[in-house]
């Protein structure tokens, strides 16, 4: 099947089974390896990436459903000031350990923060409920969202 | 530069892996790589009566045991595990054989299409089971002072048992490994905490010299251990795999597969009887320690060392019988992960002073306070509490900040507090470190000095804060600090990244020997400085007796747990949870506090909503929709505080931090649950249902 999609800001025009994952698209195809997979069925956020905006898991998006969509991956969004205000925020936080998680937190934040700039902790707590990370305990994360709401003030 | 090492520094990690450029195993490309996948037993217990296989199309590979040059088994404590099933297999997941091939379709493919004859037999599926067939791997008995006499002049006696369950531990990277010859070299890299045991474990499998083979360690997503004896078998399946091919051969696991055939937390089960005396005092114990192994002993022999030398926690009991034993059933191995075999005895003593205290009336953190150990107290196997404990210290401390006195009498119905005190024996156990002999270097070069060790970063901040001590100590920046990649061909055997030993033991090594380099930087513009572990001579240990000094030194803790209970679903919350630590002295505060907080994560998780069991030999939860690990939702706010209690022999003072918190949760939430329920939690995980049921119990 022929799809039309962007990716990075950049359109493409691709010839794909629709039934292949977009996780393997972006990783095998394209080289992006910011995209992590942690499990493959949805449960991790390791590999979320932004479609049209928004957080989706790339391990459960089978690229049919990519057509005429806008895909960024942390590949991209690193190039932003939104992402230096997260970077700066975990990294005062010590929201990273073994990183492996890390990618799929900052898409998730950018996603939450997008949508909502002023995210109570409640709030936060539950726009990252779909990340898992085994290593810190999700406090320091939070802390870390927190940190860059104040860094990244006007930006979202 | 002359600061305190306590102060937090930003890790030399943290920026590469936020943008999303740090290289795990399965992000690094190889040249005409083949992707391995591996064939499982589906029985419990069986012989292999045959195995056909489907034409294998050109290019296409089945590795099994008759592609091993060496030895067929994985190098570990005991030897036992086959890298490919010979003539039987033990367990559900057991690995037969491995599919090679460039496309990963194709190799699932003709794995789907493989047919395994088997011949069933009966296996031993749950601990009971194996207890009741006497299958043991493993026994050892130790005693303290006159158990005997001590239970025949009790006052009181008291029974109790308790029982815990397995834990996965969910690094968020899946295990993998990759191998290749370059010539008649092998390299092997991968997920893991110890290169060299990787490495020893190569050499008798593959039957190479020791020059031929390099393990390089990349950059791992988490371990807890569960990347610290199992990847060995991993790295041994894709080297034999490399040598058939003579390509490079990668194996990544997916989750299902990790969940399902990696090593797990022992399932555990403890009795105890304890002897009071007129003052209600313990004056004995007699404990008997029950780990399920699985159906390969490997690193379980050690794993339940720790667990029978951390059975009195941080008490003193003058009178001990203690029995352990590792138990084999038909199911996957169990092995290493954080706390190894003492998170299940602390929970089991603290949880047992905790329901004599309430039986007595007693409010149950004093009668715990009653039994504290001191300086110079003996431990459990005789030897000396060498330093200072700062426990009455980290007492008040934790219950003002918890306002634990306060709320423990004035909480309503199904609302609850619960204290936990705890410790952790410090680096390898008995003689383990002497045994290793860790070694480090330090080069230096012009301005710069290379920092090696075999010690990785894997997640819990290694890298920053051996780089720390090292700067430190020398007093110049930390940009000067290189630290040479984990790979054995170029790094000294510092010992495996385990036991909570790398800052004490490995930091201390480096410390003394960025000191020599100090002394003499103006020396010259290059030279190099080697250190080796030198026990200290006050430290004794007999292996045979199981007397002495089982660890040179504790870390000490307290928890307090605050939760709720939902009166109709029975649903447990946890709202806060503090905790007070005594790791010597604190080196890097920011690290350490993830440190505590993702450990408290863990052990919450074990306590209370991590459910992993089987049925016939099968594990029932094979994937994180039915394996549930914390999520943001479920962690409470934590206050962590750390007093200063240094130690003489550790880098700055430090002594160990990375299990310590795990170990003190559980029972703090266990002991806030029985207290909002008035009823004794004896078993991990609490369950809702549980919960009813004790409730609704008269
Ligand atoms: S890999 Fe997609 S959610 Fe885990
Ligand atoms: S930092 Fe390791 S899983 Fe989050």
């Amino acid at each position: 099947m022929k799809i039309e999609f962007y990716l990075n800001n950049d359109p493409h025009e691709i010839e794909v089974d629709p039934a292949y994952r977009l996780l393997d698209l972006l990783r095998e195809d394209f080289g992006l390896t910011s995209v992590k997979e942690g499990c493959g069925e949805g449960e991790c956020g390791a590999c979320i990436v932004l479609m049209n905006g928004l957080a989706v898991n790339s391990c459960l998006v089978p690229c049919g459903s990519i057509l005429g969509k806008h895909i960024i991956t942390l590949e991209e969004f690193r190039k932003t000031d939104r992402y230096e205000a997260i970077e700066k925020g975990f990294m005062d936080a010590g929201a990273v350990q073994c990183g492996f998680c890390t990618p799929g937190f900052v898409m998730a934040t950018e996603s939450l923060l997008n949508q909502n700039p002023d995210p109570t902790d409640e709030e936060i707590r539950e726009g990252l409920s779909g990340n898992l990370c085994r290593c810190t305990g999700y406090n320091l994360i939070i802390k870390g969202v927190k940190l860059a709401m104040e860094k990244g003030a006007g930006l979202w | 530069m002359k600061e305190n090492i306590s102060q937090s520094i930003p890790r030399s990690d943290a920026k590469a892996k936020l943008r999303g450029e740090t290289k795990y195993i399965a992000d690094i490309p190889f040249d005409k790589l083949l992707y391995a996948k591996t064939l499982r037993s589906t029985k419990a217990k069986a012989k292999i009566r045959s195995i056909l296989l489907p034409k294998i199309p050109d290019g296409y590979f089945v590795i099994d045991q008759h592609d091993v040059p060496g030895k067929n088994r994985m190098r570990t404590v005991v030897s036992d595990h086959p890298i490919f099933a010979q003539d039987d297999v033990q367990y559900i997941g057991q690995p037969i054989l491995l599919v090679v091939g460039e496309d990963r379709e194709t190799v699932y493919n003709i794995l789907a299409q493989i047919q395994v004859e088997y011949e069933e037999e009966r296996p031993l599926l749950t601990l009971e089971e194996a207890e009741n067939s006497s299958a043991v791997f493993t026994d050892y008995h130790y005693d303290k002072g006159n158990p005997c006499a001590a239970f025949q002049n009790a006052k009181t006696l008291i029974e109790d048992e308790f029982a815990t369950g397995y834990q996965e531990h969910v690094y968020l990277e899946p295990n993998g490994m990759a191998a290749e010859f370059k010539g008649d070299t092998l390299f092997v890299y991968g997920s893991m905490q110890c290169p060299f045991y990787a490495k020893g474990a190569l050499l008798e499998t593959m039957d190479l010299a020791d020059d031929k083979v390099r393990v390089i360690q990349t950059t791992t997503g988490g371990a807890f251990g569960g990347k610290e004896e199992f990847p060995s078998l991993i790295a041994c399946q894709v080297a034999v795999a490399s040598l058939k091919t003579q390509k490079p051969v990668m194996m990544i696991y997916d989750r299902m597969e990790d969940i399902l055939c990696s090593t797990k937390r022992h399932p555990s089960k403890i009795r105890y009887k304890a002897a009071l005396d007129e003052n209600q005092q313990i004056v004995a114990l007699d404990i008997d320690v029950l780990f399920n192994a699985g159906a390969y002993n490997g690193l379980s022999p050690v794993v339940l060392q720790r667990g029978i030398f951390s059975v009195t926690n941080v008490y003193h009991i003058p009178h001990l019988r203690v029995h352990g034993r590792n138990f084999m059933t038909n199911s996957v191995p169990s092995g290493a992960y954080r706390g190894f075999g003492a998170p299940q005895t602390i929970f089991g003593t603290e949880m047992m002073l905790y329901n004599i205290a309430v039986k007595l009336g007693i409010e149950p953190l004093d009668y715990k306070a009653r039994h504290l150990l001191k300086r110079n107290d003996p431990t459990c196997t005789g030897g000396r509490i060498h330093d200072e404990v700062k426990m009455f210290e980290i007492l008040e401390k934790i219950t003002q900040m918890s306002g634990y006195y306060e709320k423990i009498k004035h909480s309503p119905k199904y609302h609850g507090i619960g204290a936990s005190l705890f410790l952790h024996g410090c680096g390898f156990t008995g003689k383990g470190e002497t045994v290793i002999n860790g070694a480090i270097q330090l080069t230096k070069k012009n301005q710069e000095v290379t920092l090696k060790v075999s010690s990785v970063e894997m997640g819990q901040g290694a890298e920053t804060v051996l780089r720390k001590i090292v700067a430190y100590t020398l007093e110049i920046q930390m940009e000067q600090i290189i630290f040479e990649k984990t790979d054995t061909g170029l790094v000294p055997d510092s010992g495996p990244t385990v036991a909570s030993r790398t800052t004490m033991i490995v930091g201390g090594l480096l410390q003394q020997a960025a000191l020599e380099m100090k002394e003499r930087w103006h020396e010259a513009e290059s030279f190099e400085v080697t250190r080796r572990y030198n026990h200290p001579d006050f430290l004794h240990w007999d292996d045979q007796k199981f007397h002495g000094d089982a660890y040179p030194v504790y870390s000490w803790g307290a928890n307090v747990a605050e939760i709720e209970i939902d009166p109709v679903t029975y649903e447990l919350t946890i709202k806060n949870l503090y905790g007070v630590y005594d790791v010597g002295v604190p080196i890097d505060l920011r690290s350490l506090e993830g440190q505590m907080q993702g450990g408290i994560a863990q052990g919450i998780g074990w306590a209370t909503i991590e459910v992993m069991e089987t049925s016939q030999g099968r594990l029932i939860q094979t994937n994180l929709t039915n394996y549930k690990i914390p999520t943001a939702m479920d962690v409470p706010e934590m206050e962590i505080e750390f007093i200063s209690n240094p130690y003489e022999f550790g880098p700055f003072g430090a002594k160990c931090a990375g299990e310590l918190p795990f170990v003190g949760a559980p029972p703090a939430v266990a002991a806030a649950v029985s207290h909002a329920l008035k009823k004794p939690i004896n078993h991990l995980p609490i369950r809702p249902e549980k919960l009813m049921e004790i409730d609704n119990e008269n």
